[in-house]
C-alpha cells in the first residue's frame, strides 16, 4: 500500500468510527464529523467540476446526493453515501493496483544492467547501450540483457518468464541466448548479435504493453454506454425531483427529492468501466504466464467466438524436422547393418533424408565417425536416388522406381513419409522411413479442440495429398487442403472463412516464417514456437512462445473464462442498476440498496474479475 | 504519426474513457486510445499538427482530472 492508500484507510477509518458514535449517541455532530472527513477532498473537486462546469463529474453528483439526502433530514443515509463512496473508490484503487503489479511481475523480463567487457576490464552498463559485437558477461542469477551468441561458457536458462516451461535450456558456447531468461548455473560469456530495441525481451515487452490498447468491443460497448448512462440517469433524477413537485405542489418535494438523490447515488458506470477492462488485462496477463502472448484484448474476444481451427501442417502439427521412423531390413541383413551402409553412402548427399538418416546412425551407433572410406564410385541418379560401391560391393539406395529400374524383388512399403530402399545388385535388402514427425499431444490437443466447441479442424499444406492424409489419420483431421502454393493457402484460407457463420471466427496456426499472409488474413493468427523468432512474433495476434501445441487449448479456455467474466459483470451490474432504479422511482428502495448498487456491485464486479488473474 | 506515451495519475477508469472521447474530437486526430490498466495513452494525429494536439490533448485531460499529466 503506498502512502495515498494509507491516509485514504486512515480517512474511511475514523470517518467509520465517528458514524458508529454518531448511531450510538444519536448525536447530529458526529454525522457531520463523519461527513467531512470522508468527503472533504469530494466536495471540494465537486466544487472545481463547478467551475469548469463538469456537471456530470462523480465527485458533484456524489456531493449533491449526499446534500439530499442531507437536506431530507437522513443524515446517516448522507453519511453513508459518501463514506461508501470512498470505500469503493479505495477498493477500486487497490484491486487495479494490485493487478497491475501482478502482471507487471510476470513480465519483470529486462534484465537492469549488463556487464560489459571491454579491453578485458568489466564495466557494468545499461542495457540500452550495448553495441552489436560487444561481449558481456552473465553470471549465475542474472538475466541475459539482450540476444546474443555464447562464446565462451555453458550452463542452463531458465525461460519460464517467456515461455511459461519449467524445464531449463542447456546451452553451450555457440548457441543462441535469447534475452529475458535467466542464466542458472554457468558464467556465460555472450556476444551480442542484437542491439536492445531489437530483442526478444524489448519486442515482447512492447507487445504485452500495447495489447490493452486493442480494445475489445465489450469494452467499446461499455465506454459507449457509459457515455449515455450517466447523463440520461442524471436526466431521470431532474426530472424526479422537478415534475412531481409541479404537479403535487411544494409538499411532495421532500419525498421526490429523495427519490432523485437515490438517482444520483447509481449514476455512475464505474462497476462496468473498471471491471471489463480489468478482465480483459487479467486474462492477457494470465495468458502471458503461460507463454502465451496476446496482442490485444480484440484478439481474446476473437478467440472465445472460434469455431474453426486451420492448421498448417509442417512446422505447426508436425515438428518440420524429418526423421527416421522405421528400418525395415529384408533377410540377411540386420537393422544396425542397414542403417551404416545407408548412413555413411548417402553422407556425400546433402539431401534432407540423407541428413536424417545419418543423424539416427549417429545416435544409435557409438561410431559416430562417418568414414568414408568404404565408398567409392557415388552416382546421383535424378529424381531416384543414388548408386555406389560400398566396400566394393554395388548398393543402390533411392526411391519405388528405382528398385523397379534395376528389377529388385520388393513390397512397396505404406509407410507414411519419404521411404529410401536399398538392395545390391541380386537381392532386396530392406528400407528405412523417414516423415516430418508428429507433433507431441498433437492429437490430443485437437480432440480437445472440439470438446471446447471448436466445429471444423482444416490442415493447411503444400506437401502432397498422401502425406497429408498420413498425417491427418495420425491425428484426426479429414479436412484436408493439400498441395498448395504458398499463394493458395490464403485463398483457401477465404472459402473457409466464407464458410462460416457471421458471428463465429476462424484461428490460422502457423510457424510464423513463411505464412505471414495467412496469419493476417485468418481472425486470429496464431504462430507458434515463436521462441527467438522475430518475424512469427510479429506477423501474429497471439504468439505461443513455446512450440507445445497444447497451449492452444489453454488460450481458447483463458478466453472462453475471461469472455464469460466479462459477460457476467456486465449483466450483473446492468440488472441491480436498473433494477434499483426502478425501484427507487416508484419509492420502493432507500439509499442504502442505491449505495449498494454503487459501491457494492463495483466490488463485486472487480473481485470477479480478479479471477482471471488466476486462469 | 502515432505516438504512445504514459499517464501520470489516472485515477478512474470512466474519467479515461472520458478523455479518450475527449481528445478524439481533437482537430488532426485521427485515432486515441487511453488504456486505464496500463495507464498509457495512444495517439495518431496528423505530423504536422503534433505539437497543436498534445497541447489540446493536455488541456483535455485536465479537464477532465486536474491530477493527470500525460509525461513526455
Amino acid at each position: 500500500m503506498n502512502k495515498e492508500q494509507k491516509i485514504d484507510i486512515a480517512k474511511i477509518l475514523i470517518s467509520a468510527a465517528l458514524y458508529a458514535v454518531g448511531f450510538a449517541t444519536g448525536n447530529f455532530w458526529f454525522f457531520i464529523g463523519a461527513y467531512l472527513v470522508a468527503g472533504y477532498k469530494t466536495i471540494f473537486e465537486a466544487v472545481i467540476g463547478i467551475i469548469h462546469l463538469e456537471l456530470l463529474d462523480e465527485n458533484f453528483l456524489m456531493t449533491i446526493a449526499s446534500l439530499g439526502a442531507l437536506y431530507c433530514g437522513q443524515y446517516p443515509e448522507a453519511v453513508a453515501v459518501m463514506l461508501f463512496y470512498q470505500v469503493g473508490e479505495f477498493f477500486e484503487d487497490y484491486a487495479v493496483n494490485n493487478s497491475r503489479k501482478s502482471i507487471a511481475g510476470l513480465m519483470d523480463i529486462k534484465a537492469e544492467f549488463a556487464n560489459r567487457l571491454a579491453d578485458g576490464k568489466e564495466e557494468r552498463v545499461d542495457p540500452e547501450e550495448l553495441k552489436l559485437g560487444d561481449v558481456i558477461l552473465v553470471r549465475p542469477g542474472e538475466k541475459i540483457p539482450v540476444d546474443g551468441v555464447i562464446i565462451n561458457g555453458s550452463s542452463s536458462l531458465d525461460t519460464a518468464a517467456l515461455t511459461g516451461e519449467s524445464m531449463p535450456r542447456d546451452v553451450t558456447e555457440g548457441a543462441e541466448v535469447i534475452s529475458g531468461t535467466i542464466n542458472l548455473t554457468g558464467l556465460l560469456q555472450v556476444r551480442v548479435t542484437k542491439v536492445y530495441e531489437d530483442s526478444t525481451v524489448a519486442k515482447v515487452l512492447d507487445l504485452v504493453e500495447n495489447a490493452s490498447s486493442k480494445k475489445a468491443s465489450v469494452e467499446k460497448f461499455i465506454t459507449k454506454f457509459a457515455h449515455y448512462y450517466t447523463p440520461m440517469v442524471v436526466g431521470c433524477a431532474v426530472a424526479l425531483a422537478v415534475i412531481p413537485t409541479i404537479v403535487f405542489g411544494w409538499s411532495a418535494f421532500d419525498e421526490w427529492l429523495y427519490r432523485a438523490m437515490i438517482f444520483l447515488v447509481i449514476s455512475c458506470p464505474c462497476a462496468l468501466v473498471i471491471s471489463v477492462p480489468l478482465s480483459l488485462f487479467a486474462g492477457v496477463g494470465s495468458a502471458s504466464r503461460q507463454g502465451i502472448l496476446v496482442k490485444g484484448s480484440n484478439y481474446l474476444e476473437a478467440l472465445a467466438k472460434v469455431d474453426t481451427f486451420a492448421f498448417d501442417k509442417t512446422g505447426t502439427l508436425t515438428t518440420g524436422r524429418f526423421a527416421v521412423t522405421k528400418i525395415s531390413p529384408a533377410g540377411g541383413i540386420s537393422e544396425a547393418e542397414l542403417l551404416e551402409m545407408t548412413a555413411v553412402c548417402e553422407a556425400k548427399s546433402n539431401h534432407p533424408i540423407a541428413a536424417s538418416i545419418a543423424a539416427c546412425w549417429k545416435e544409435r551407433s557409438d561410431n559416430t565417425e562417418a568414414s568414408e572410406g568404404p565408398v567409392t564410385d557415388y552416382h546421383e541418379l535424378a529424381g531416384k536416388g543414388i548408386s555406389c560401391l560400398y566396400n566394393g560391393r554395388k548398393i543402390y539406395f533411392g526411391n519405388a522406381a528405382l528398385m523397379r529400374d534395376i528389377g529388385a524383388d520388393f513390397v512397396e512399403a505404406t509407410d507414411m513419409g519419404s521411404i529410401v530402399y536399398v538392395a545390391d545388385e541380386n537381392n532386396y535388402l530392406g528400407y528405412i522411413a523417414v516423415a516430418d514427425q508428429i507433433r507431441d499431444n498433437c492429437a490430443d490437443t485437437l480432440a480437445e479442440l472440439k470438446k471446447l466447441g471448436v466445429k471444423r479442424e482444416i490442415m493447411l499444406t503444400g506437401d502432397r495429398l498422401e502425406i497429408a492424409e498420413a498425417v491427418g489419420k495420425a491425428i484426426g483431421v479429414t479436412d484436408i487442403m493439400s498441395e498448395l502454393l504458398p499463394g493458395q493457402k490464403v485463398d483457401a484460407l477465404e472459402t473457409a472463412i466464407a464458410a462460416e457463420g457471421e458471428k463465429n471466427r476462424l484461428v490460422f496456426v502457423g510457424d510464423g516464417i513463411n505464412d505471414a499472409p495467412v496469419l493476417a488474413r485468418a481472425d486470429v493468427g496464431i504462430a507458434m514456437g515463436a521462441f527467438g523468432s522475430d518475424a512469427a512474433v510479429e506477423a501474429a495476434d497471439v504468439v505461443i512462445m513455446t512450440d507445445d501445441i497444447s497451449r492452444l487449448t489453454a488460450v481458447m479456455k483463458i478466453a472462453r473464462k475471461t469472455m464469460k467474466i466479462c459477460r457476467q459483470n456486465v449483466v450483473f451490474a446492468l440488472v441491480i442498476k436498473f433494477a434499483i432504479l426502478g425501484l427507487g422511482a416508484f419509492g420502493l428502495a432507500t439509499m442504502w440498496e442505491a449505495v449498494f448498487a454503487d459501491v457494492g456491485v463495483a466490488v463485486l464486479c472487480i473481485l470477479n474479475s480478479m479471477r482471471a488473474l488466476k486462469l | 504519426m502515432k505516438k504512445s506515451y504514459k499517464l501520470e495519475n489516472l485515477d478512474c477508469a470512466n474519467c479515461a474513457a472520458k478523455m479518450e472521447r475527449a481528445i478524439g474530437k481533437i482537430d488532426g486526430v485521427n485515432e486515441c486510445s487511453i488504456s486505464f490498466m496500463t495507464q498509457k495513452i495512444n495517439i495518431d494525429a496528423e505530423d504536422e499538427k503534433f505539437d497543436d494536439v498534445m497541447v489540446a490533448a493536455q488541456k483535455a485531460i485536465t479537464k477532465v482530472d486536474r491530477g493527470c499529466k500525460i509525461i513526455k
